[in-house]
């Protein structure tokens, strides 16, 4: 029974890396701009995608047929690429929705979902399509005692937490964090200290999506890259960061995989109940603690 | 100094209109200060004041005239260019002290706008207080030692123009009195202040002149040598 617990467990932290990675980068980007992205979903779904074609695809098209880009350079290239279009998007439309009521930015974001849904359903399978490029050094299994675990899944594991620490020893410790937070509180006063917000923002939500991109290069190998795997994923992040506590950086690593284990484990009691167990968790939380648990109240 | 000497202003507003949404709130504020001088702005709460100092520190939706520093024009310049470009330091209302930063923090968020600001020493020797609460997070500080912060903060960017809003308010007297030496030195070592205040007494010494405010206007202008002859006209403006 032990062994079963900790087997789904370890399945459940492994599903609890995504939750941790998306959530922060909803978290970081909703605490300074004040905007619900859900394109978040579909940011990830296209950092897949883009790592799937940079190894499969890309080499095709421009007639190299060797060519493919590995594993770990798409680590590095498609958070910048999915970056890079996050910049575009908030330069070119969420910026001028800031004065309005934040449906608007969500309404904008949801129909940006769409579209990258749509257009990634027109040109690859719906049903989704295995990522081939897992790197040879991280094939195969690990015995951990209580249960065989592969290889690739144990790095997402340890890179997702470096990660997590990572951003949020930039946000809580560092002078940048220092004036990010600080631009959380109050814009104008920060700006008059002569600090760019603008474009702090810019950077901000171009580094928020950034973190999508890369958890979906992470993804790719465990899930089949699928123009749907966003939106499944999406309504359980936002349950993560309202029980996190809007805005709060540790509250989404910290419930990101504390729900990843508490689906998994709900799943040896009784499976049917694993995919509703988070959100019987939000109801709890917003009642209990309106603010999420690491949020401020206010 | 000579209050009626006038050196070619430091700053020099003219005709500062401003706007919050459709909100017409300043009506045309004319008011000049030379380099080293201390004015302040009187009036009552929601005349104006504080949307003096927001507009010259480009805080307001919409603002036309002309603010001039050292001869530069503001009027037209982005918020985040005014500090670095002017030289400017500002201690809003309320005091601005971040919750999510400690006291260091807070401290270094501002970016130093001019050369010969204090170091984190200096500042803890003028203010010793903060020295002992310096890991402690913003907002668990006493409301004077909030205002000390307020104030160090901005010293220790470099900034010559300090813009002031209601520092006093809210504090025990024996703070107040502290905060008063504080000003003083500072007016001593060169500084251009512009003071909002409410608490006339503490304004009136250290004073080159005094601007009474109203509806979003410049109604009267005081030298700090008519002070005593206009006095009742100041309390005039000045009751509630």
């Amino acid at each position: 029974m032990l062994k079963l617990i900790l087997a789904q467990a370890m399945l459940g932290l492994n599903n609890g890396v995504f939750y941790a990675m998306l959530s922060l980068g909803l978290a970081v980007i909703f605490g300074l701009l004040n905007v619900v992205n859900f394109a978040h979903g579909a940011l990830y779904m296209t950092g897949a995608f883009l790592a799937l074609i940079l190894y499969s695809y890309l080499g095709v098209w421009i007639g190299i047929e060797d060519l493919h880009i590995n594993f770990w350079a798409a680590l590095i290239i498609v958070p910048i690429l999915i970056g890079a279009l996050g910049i575009l998007i908030e330069r070119t439309m969420l910026r001028w929705l800031y004065r309005f009521d934040p449906i608007y930015s969500l309404l904008l974001t949801f129909g940006i979902t769409l579209v990258l849904q749509g257009l990634f359903v027109n040109f690859f399978s719906a049903s989704g399509t295995p990522y081939p490029g897992q790197p040879e050094s991280l094939r195969g299994v690990v015995d951990l005692g209580f249960m065989i675990f592969p290889k690739y899944r144990l790095f997402a594991i340890g890179f997702s937490i470096v990660i997590c620490l990572a951003v949020w020893f930039i946000i809580e410790r560092t002078r940048i964090g220092a004036m990010l937070r600080a631009g959380t509180e109050n814009p104008d006063l920060v700006k008059a200290f002569g600090i760019n917000v603008p474009l702090m923002v810019t950077l901000t939500f171009g580094f928020g999506t950034g973190l999508a991109g890369l958890a979906g290069v992470l993804a790719a190998p465990i899930y089949s890259v699928g123009p749907l795997m966003g939106a499944d994923l999406i309504i359980i992040i936002f349950a993560v960061v309202v029980i996190g506590g809007m805005g709060s950086i540790m509250g989404a690593v910290v419930s990101g995989f504390a729900l990843g284990l508490v689906e998994g484990i709900t799943k040896v009691f009784y499976a049917p109940a694993a995919n509703t167990v988070i959100f019987f968790l939000m109801v709890v939380v917003l009642l209990v603690r309106p603010a999420g648990l690491f949020g401020r109240q206010s | 100094m000579s209050a009626t000497a006038q050196p070619t202003p430091l700053l020099k507003i003219t005709d500062l209109n401003a706007w919050y949404g459709e909100s017409h709130v300043l009506h045309g504020i004319d008011l000049e200060l030379g380099e080293g001088q201390l004015i302040t702005l009187l009036g009552r709460n929601g005349s104006g004041r504080t949307t003096t100092l927001r507009a010259i520190m480009g805080m307001v939706d919409r603002r036309t005239g002309s603010i001039s520093i050292r001869g530069e024009e503001f009027i037209s310049k982005p918020a985040h260019r005014i500090a670095p470009l002017g030289g400017i330091g500002y201690c809003p209302e309320e005091r601005g002290i971040f919750a999510s930063l400690n006291v260091e923090e807070n401290l270094l968020l501002p970016p130093t706008v001019g050369k010969d600001g204090m170091s984190l020493d200096e500042i803890y020797e003028m203010f010793p207080n903060l020295k002992e609460v310096r890991k402690r997070m913003g907002t668990l500080l006493s409301g004077g030692e909030q205002q000390m912060l307020a104030i160090a903060r901005i010293l220790r960017t470099g900034a010559r123009l300090l813009l002031l809003d209601e520092i006093t308010e809210g504090l025990a007297p024996v703070i107040v009195k502290a905060l008063g030496d504080a000003i003083s030195r500072l007016k001593k070592s060169g500084y251009t202040i512009v003071l909002v205040e409410q608490n006339f007494r503490f304004a009136a010494p250290r004073a080159d002149r005094h601007y009474v405010i109203e509806h979003g206007k410049v109604v009267d202008r005081i030298e700090a040598a008519e002070v005593d002859a206009k006095m009742d006209r100041l309390n005039h403006y000045l009751s509630v």
